[in-house]
C-alpha cells in the first residue's frame, strides 16, 4: 500500500462527486468569518477561487508577483475552453469529454478526477456568461463554438483568439467585487517564499513585498497553491518572462510530493526562434489548425531552394507539398493532439525538411481555407462568376474575423504577412501536465495546503487536449476546491486567528532572509540569466520533445554542476530593500536549477512513452509513442534534500470506466 | 442629478452645451452680419430688431454672456486641472503623432478668441451699451437722424487695416477653435459613431465656413468703404 | 545596429530622477525591444551597474505589464502593439531613443520605468463587476441571447489589457478610454443592465477620485492604444452618465 492516497470517493463514476459532495462536512456562514484563506497565484484557478471562497465568506488574502490580478499569464491562453454541453448536436456528452480528455493524456492521469472535471466543465460556461464574458455568438444569438486538437466534436467556446483574457477577467472582476467587499485583501507585487507548517499542517506563508523588498508573514487556516506550471525551466517557453515555479517547489521541500514532473507539452503551433538573444517564444493558438494546413516541401531540391531564397512556399505546386499530417493521421488529419503534432514536426525537421534557415520550421498554410471561404461566401452573397482576386478577399475577411489578432501579432513578430504567404511554426515548450500531486479534494500531502490549476498534476496525465487548460483552472477554482476545502476547513472553526510571532514563522522567515542575503553578497560573476539560459539549453536538448537514457542521464549530471557553479557565481545587483528584479528572478532560478534535475529524474525513470514524454527507446515500428502497463501509475516525488535523493512513491492508476487501448489517431 | 457637475464627465456636458450654445449664436450673429453684404437696410433692420427687442436684450443677452463667461472659466479650471494630472511632464513627447494641433491647443485658441472678444466689445459692444442706456438713445437712429446708424458704423470701424488684421487672425483662431471644438462637443455630448461621421463633415464645413464668411465681411467693408 | 539609448533613472517613488544616456551595439533588427533592453541591462550587470528596471510578463501583447513612453509615444512608434512586440526594424542604425515611463499623478513611479498602475485596479474595485456567485446552478449560457453585433461590440470593448497606454498618451492624463471601455462592455450586454446605473456613477467617481484629467476629446488614446479600443466607447459611458444620472 502506497503512502499515497488519492481519497477517491466510492461508487459509480458518474454519481461519486455529487454523492461526495451531499456527505462532506460544511462549514456554517458565521464560522466561515473567523476563517482565513490565503491564495498564491491570481491566474484562472487562483482567482476564480478567491473569489468564489470569499462569496462563501472566508477571509482570502491573494498573492501575486504581477501589479495587478488580472496580469496572470492564463491571460494568454487564446483558443478557446472546452465544454461538454453539446450545443452543436454532435454528439458530445460528459462521458464523450472525459474520454476524450483521458485518452488525449494518454491513460495517465486519475479517472475520478477527469470524470468530475468533465462533470462540472458546463457551469463553467454558465457562470462565466452570467459574469458578463462576451464569448463569441452566431447569428442568432446562441454561443458559438469551434473545434481543437484531439476530438471530433465542436465543443471549443471561444472569445476570438483572446479567451484566456476574456476568462481571467471574469475571475478578476469577481474578484474585484469582493475586494470591495473586504472579503478578499490583494497583495499585489507579492511573491511567496514559503510556506509555513504548524504542526504539520500549513499555516501561513513569507512573502517578500516585490516593491520594498520587506519580508511579511501571513498566517491562515488554509493555504491553497494556484501559481501555475514551471515550463520556464527551458528558458525559453510561451510562459510570461516572471512565470516561476518557486511556491510550487517551495512546498514540495515541506512535504508536498511533486508528481510526473517529465510530463511537459511542447506545443506544434509556436513562432520558430530566430536567434540566441530571444527571450521567449510566442504561441499562435491550436486553434489556427480548424483551418491552417502543415506542410514541408516533399522533394529536398524545394527545401534548399526555399531557405537560399531562391523559391516561395507559395511558388510549390500541391503535389510538390507533403502534407504529413493528413498524410499520416487521415481521421484526425491538421486536428491531431499536440504532443503527436510536434513530434510529427520534429520528425520532418530532423529528417531535414525544416523550411527555414535554422531547420526549425514548418508551414501552416491558409490558402486553402481563404479559397474556400470564399467560395462559401461568394454563394451566401449571390455573386456569380466572382474573380479569384473577389473570392480571395471574401474568404481572406471571414480567415481575419477569426484569428484576425493572431495574424497580425504573428507579422509583427516575423515582418510577413500570413494572408499572403504560409505562417512558419515550430513546437515550444508551453504547459506541464506534471506538479503537485494532490488527491480528489486537490490538497496536496501536507495538511491545508492544497494546488489548483496548472500547479497541480491531476487531470491531463501525460498530454493535455487544447483548450483543456481554462477548463481545468476554472473547474479547479470555482466548483471543485471550495467545496472540498470546506471539509478540511470544517475542523478549525475553533483554532481562532494563526499567531504569526511563533518559531514556525521566525524560522521560515530567517530561511527566506539568509537566501536572499547571500544572493545579494555574493557578488558572483555570472547574471542570473547566464544560468537561466545555461539550464534551459540542457533541458531542451536532453528533455525535450524525445529523450533518452544516456542524454538524460548527462542532463542530470549536467544540472547538478551548474546549480552548484550558481550557488558559488552568482551575481545579483542592487540591495534588498529595493524592486530588484533580478533578485527575484535569482530565487525563482535557484528553484529551477532543482526542478530540472528531478525533471530529468524522472524522466529517466518512466521507461516507456506516454503523451509529451517520448523515450526513444520505446516507440512503435512507425515512430509513435509505446506506452508500457507496466507503468500505469502517477511518479510521486518526496524532497529529501538533494534531487538526486528524491524518493519516488507510485500511485497506480485504475480505469474501470474506460478501456486502455493504444492510443491512435490515424 | 446632484454632484453631476462636479463629476469629470458631468463637466465635459457643461462644456459641450455652452458650446452648443455658443455656435449657435455664432451662425445667428454670421447671419445677421452677412446682411451687412447684402443689403445695408436689412442689416439695419436686423440690428436694431436685436438692440432693442426686451427678449433679446434682457433675456438673451445675459444668457450668452453667462454662456460665455462659463465655457471660458471651466475651459480655464479645466486645462488647470488636467495639466496638474501630469506633474512631471515628458523629455520628448510626440503629440503630432496621435492627435490634431488644434485638439492640444484649444486653451491657446481659446485664448486668442478671449483677447479678441475684448476688443469686439470695446469696438461694438461698449459704444452701443453706452449710445443706449447711458445716453438713453434707443432709436438707433444717425445722429442726423437720417436712417439707421448700424450700418454706417460698422463700415466705419472696418476703415483701421490694423483693427481688420486683427479680427481675420482672431477668425483664424476661431476656426482652429471650432474645428475641433465642434466634433468635440457632440463627441462629449455621447453622439454614436453611426451619425458621427455626418457630423463630423459638418462639423468640417461649419468651422471652416462660418470663420471664413466672418472675414470675407471685414475684408469686404474695409475694401469697399 | 548600434543606438544610443536616453533612459529616465529614479531609484524610488522619492528620487527626483534623471535621464542618463547609455549605448548599446550588435542589436538585430528581429530583436523586440524589450529584447534589446534585456541586452543592455545584461550588459549593465557584468559592468557593476543596476539595471535598468522596467515592467513586462507575456511578452506577447495581452498581459499589459510592459509600458514605456518611446520616442514621445507609449509603446512607441509602431501601431496596434505593445511595447513588447514592438520590433527594432522600426528603428534605424545610429536612432537616438527617448525612453521614459508613463507619466500621469494617478501612475507614480516606482523605479525607473516602473509605474504604480493600482489606481486601475481600485476603479475596478469600483464597480468592474456583475454581481453574480459561483453557485454552479446559474441559468444555461443560453438561455439569454445576445445578438452577434452585441456580443462582439462588447468584445472590442473588453480586449483592454488596462496597460495605461491611454494616460500616459493623453495630454490631460485623462483615463476615459479604460474606464469607458469597461462601462461599454457591461452596457452592451444584457446581464450588465441591472447595476447599470450604480456601475457607472461609482466608477466615474473613483476615477475622478484618482486624480486622472478630463477628456477633451484629442483622440490621442484611440491612437495609441495597442488594442485599438474605439473612442465610441467613451461616447458611450458619457450617455451612460448622463442617464444614470437622469435616473437618480
Amino acid at each position: 500500500m502506497s503512502v499515497l492516497d488519492s481519497k477517491v470517493p466510492k461508487g459509480p463514476l458518474k454519481t461519486k462527486w455529487t454523492d461526495y459532495k451531499n456527505h462532506i462536512d460544511l462549514v456554517n456562514p458565521a464560522n466561515k468569518r473567523n476563517i482565513d484563506v490565503i491564495v498564491v497565484g491570481t491566474g484562472l484557478a487562483g482567482g476564480s477561487a478567491a473569489a468564489t471562497l470569499a462569496e462563501l465568506g472566508y477571509n482570502v488574502k491573494t498573492f501575486c508577483y504581477q501589479d495587478s490580478p488580472r496580469r496572470a499569464h492564463s491571460i494568454a491562453a487564446q483558443g478557446g475552453i472546452n465544454a461538454a454541453k453539446n450545443y452543436q448536436g454532435d454528439g458530445d456528452s460528459t462521458y464523450r469529454l472525459f474520454y476524450d480528455t483521458v485518452k488525449g493524456g494518454d491513460y495517465r492521469s486519475r479517472e475520478a478526477n477527469v470524470y468530475r472535471l468533465a462533470e462540472v466543465s458546463a457551469n463553467i460556461i454558465d457562470q462565466c456568461v452570467a459574469q458578463g464574458v462576451p464569448f463569441a455568438r452566431d447569428y442568432g444569438g446562441l454561443l458559438d463554438n469551434r473545434s481543437f486538437g484531439g476530438v471530433l466534436v465542436s465543443r471549443t467556446f471561444y472569445a476570438k483568439g483572446q479567451t484566456g483574457q476574456q476568462l481571467l477577467l471574469g475571475a478578476y472582476s469577481a474578484m474585484n467585487r469582493q475586494i470591495a467587499r473586504g472579503k478578499i485583501t490583494p497583495f499585489n507585487r507579492h511573491e511567496m517564499l514559503d510556506v509555513v507548517k504548524v504542526d504539520g499542517k500549513a499555516r501561513g506563508i513569507i512573502a517578500r513585498d516585490l516593491v520594498t523588498g520587506e519580508i511579511e508573514r501571513h498566517s491562515a487556516h488554509a493555504v491553497v497553491i494556484a501559481s501555475g506550471g514551471y515550463g520556464n525551466v527551458y528558458f525559453l517557453s510561451t510562459n510570461a518572462m516572471g512565470s516561476n515555479a518557486t511556491a510550487a517547489w517551495k512546498i514540495h521541500k515541506k512535504g508536498a510530493f511533486f508528481a510526473n514532473p517529465c510530463y511537459t507539452q511542447i506545443h506544434p503551433t509556436c513562432i520558430p526562434r530566430s536567434g540566441d538573444y530571444q527571450s521567449k517564444l510566442t504561441l499562435m493558438s491550436e486553434s489556427l489548425r480548424n483551418d491552417g494546413r502543415i506542410w514541408v516541401p516533399k522533394n529536398m531540391d524545394d527545401v534548399m531552394a526555399i531557405r537560399e531564397g531562391k523559391k516561395k512556399p507559395t511558388d510549390l505546386s500541391e503535389d510538390e507539398r507533403d502534407y504529413y499530417l493528413e498524410r499520416r493521421y487521415p481521421a484526425f488529419g491538421n486536428l491531431v493532439p499536440r504532443d503527436v503534432a510536434s513530434r510529427a514536426a520534429k520528425e520532418r525537421c530532423d529528417a531535414g525538411y525544416g523550411v527555414n534557415a535554422t531547420g526549425e520550421a514548418v508551414y501552416l498554410d491558409f490558402a486553402a481555407a481563404i479559397k474556400r471561404y470564399g467560395i462559401e461566401q461568394a454563394k451566401i452573397h449571390n455573386i456569380t462568376n466572382a474573380s479569384a482576386d473577389k473570392l480571395y478577399e471574401l474568404g481572406a475577411a471571414i480567415v481575419k474575423a477569426k484569428y484576425g489578432n493572431l495574424f497580425q501579432m504573428y507579422e509583427k513578430i516575423v515582418d510577413q504577412d500570413p494572408y499572403k504567404t504560409p505562417m512558419m511554426i515550430y513546437p515550444a515548450v508551453h504547459y506541464t501536465m506534471g506538479g503537485v500531486w494532490v488527491d480528489y479534494n486537490l490538497m496536496t500531502t501536507i495538511p491545508g495546503c492544497y494546488a489548483i490549476g496548472e500547479a497541480n498534476f491531476s487531470d491531463h496525465g501525460a498530454n493535455r487536449l487544447g483548450a483543456s487548460a481554462l477548463m481545468q483552472g476554472l473547474a479547479d477554482g470555482y466548483f471543485v476546491l471550495p467545496y472540498t476545502i470546506g471539509d478540511y476547513l470544517s475542523h478549525d472553526i475553533r483554532t481562532g486567528k494563526i499567531p504569526t510571532d511563533t518559531p514556525e514563522f521566525d524560522a521560515a522567515e530567517k530561511e527566506v532572509t539568509d537566501r536572499i542575503n547571500f544572493f545579494i553578497n555574493n557578488k558572483g560573476e555570472h547574471s542570473v540569466d547566464y544560468y537561466h539560459k545555461k539550464l534551459g539549453k540542457i533541458m531542451w536538448d536532453e528533455c525535450g520533445m524525445s529523450r533518452n537514457a544516456e542524454g538524460l542521464k548527462k542532463a542530470i549530471e549536467e544540472i547538478s554542476a551548474l546549480r552548484k557553479d550558481f550557488w558559488k557565481n552568482v551575481n545579483v545587483p542592487g540591495t534588498t530593500t529595493e524592486y530588484n528584479e533580478q533578485l527575484a528572478k535569482a530565487g525563482r532560478v535557484a528553484d529551477f536549477l532543482e526542478l530540472g534535475e528531478l525533471f530529468a529524474k524522472d524522466a529517466l525513470v518512466r521507461e516507456e512513452s506516454a503523451g509529451g514524454h517520448f523515450r526513444e527507446e520505446h516507440q512503435t515500428e512507425d515512430g509513435e509513442a509505446k506506452r508500457l502497463k507496466e507503468f500505469q501509475f502517477v511518479s510521486a516525488w518526496e524532497y529529501k534534500g538533494e534531487p538526486k535523493d528524491a524518493v519516488l512513491h507510485k500511485e497506480e492508476l485504475v480505469y474501470e470506466n474506460i478501456e486502455v487501448k493504444e492510443r491512435s489517431y490515424k | 442629478m446632484s454632484g453631476f457637475f462636479k463629476s469629470s464627465i458631468g463637466r465635459k456636458y457643461a462644456m459641450a452645451l455652452s458650446a452648443f450654445f455658443l455656435m449657435f449664436f455664432l451662425l445667428q450673429h454670421f447671419a445677421i452680419n452677412i446682411l451687412s453684404v447684402i443689403s445695408p437696410d436689412a442689416f439695419n433692420e436686423a440690428s436694431h430688431f436685436m438692440g432693442t427687442f426686451w427678449a433679446v436684450q434682457y433675456v438673451l443677452q445675459p444668457v450668452l454672456i453667462f454662456g460665455v463667461i462659463y465655457h471660458f472659466v471651466m475651459g480655464f479650471i479645466l486645462e488647470a486641472k488636467n495639466r496638474s494630472a501630469r506633474v512631471k511632464t515628458y523629455a520628448k513627447n510626440n503629440g503630432a503623432a496621435n492627435s490634431s494641433w488644434m485638439s492640444r491647443n484649444m486653451i491657446y485658441s481659446g485664448l486668442a478668441i478671449l483677447a479678441f472678444l475684448v476688443l469686439h466689445f470695446i469696438d461694438f459692444w461698449i459704444p452701443e451699451i453706452n449710445t443706449k442706456f447711458i445716453d438713453g438713445d434707443m432709436t438707433g437712429l444717425l445722429p442726423n437722424g437720417e436712417g439707421f446708424r448700424y450700418y454706417e458704423e460698422l463700415a466705419h470701424k472696418f476703415e483701421n487695416p490694423l483693427r481688420v488684421g486683427a479680427y481675420v487672425i482672431a477668425f483664424i483662431f476661431l476656426s482652429l477653435h471650432l474645428m475641433h471644438g465642434f466634433s468635440s462637443a457632440f463627441q462629449s455630448a455621447g453622439a454614436s459613431s453611426m451619425r458621427k461621421e455626418k457630423l463630423q463633415l459638418f462639423a468640417k464645413v461649419y468651422s471652416i465656413a462660418i470663420p471664413l464668411g466672418f472675414i470675407f465681411i471685414a475684408l469686404f467693408h474695409h475694401f469697399n468703404h | 545596429m548600434n543606438l544610443t539609448l536616453k533612459i529616465w533613472r529614479q531609484t524610488d517613488a522619492n528620487d527626483k530622477g534623471k535621464m542618463v544616456d547609455y549605448k548599446v551595439t550588435e542589436i538585430s533588427e528581429h530583436m523586440s525591444f524589450l529584447e534589446m533592453m534585456d541586452v543592455l541591462n545584461e550588459q549593465l550587470i557584468n559592468k557593476g551597474v543596476e539595471p535598468i528596471a522596467f515592467d513586462h510578463d507575456c511578452r506577447e501583447g495581452i498581459c499589459g505589464m510592459c509600458s514605456m513612453y518611446i520616442n514621445g509615444e507609449a509603446h512607441g512608434p509602431d501601431r496596434g502593439v505593445t511595447t513588447c512586440q514592438l520590433h527594432m526594424r522600426m528603428f534605424k542604425d545610429g536612432d537616438t531613443i527617448t525612453i521614459e515611463p508613463f507619466r500621469a499623478k494617478a501612475f507614480p513611479v516606482i523605479k525607473d520605468l516602473v509605474v504604480d498602475r493600482s489606481a486601475f485596479d481600485r476603479i475596478q474595485h469600483a464597480g468592474g463587476y456583475i454581481s453574480v456567485n459561483t453557485s454552479g446552478n446559474t441559468q444555461d449560457a443560453n438561455a439569454t441571447l445576445i445578438s452577434k453585433h452585441a456580443a462582439d461590440e462588447a468584445m472590442d470593448a473588453a480586449t483592454c489589457i488596462g496597460c495605461g497606454a491611454c494616460v500616459a498618451s493623453c495630454k490631460n492624463a485623462s483615463a476615459m478610454l479604460f474606464v469607458g471601455a469597461k462601462v461599454s462592455q457591461y452596457a452592451l450586454l444584457p446581464q450588465g443592465q441591472v447595476e447599470a446605473v450604480d456601475r457607472v456613477k461609482n466608477m466615474v467617481a473613483q476615477m475622478d477620485l484618482e486624480g486622472f484629467g478630463n477628456c477633451t476629446n484629442t483622440g490621442a488614446c484611440e491612437v495609441e492604444c495597442p488594442k485599438g479600443i474605439s473612442l465610441e466607447n467613451i461616447a458611450r459611458m458619457n450617455r451612460e452618465f448622463l442617464s444614470a444620472n437622469v435616473k437618480g
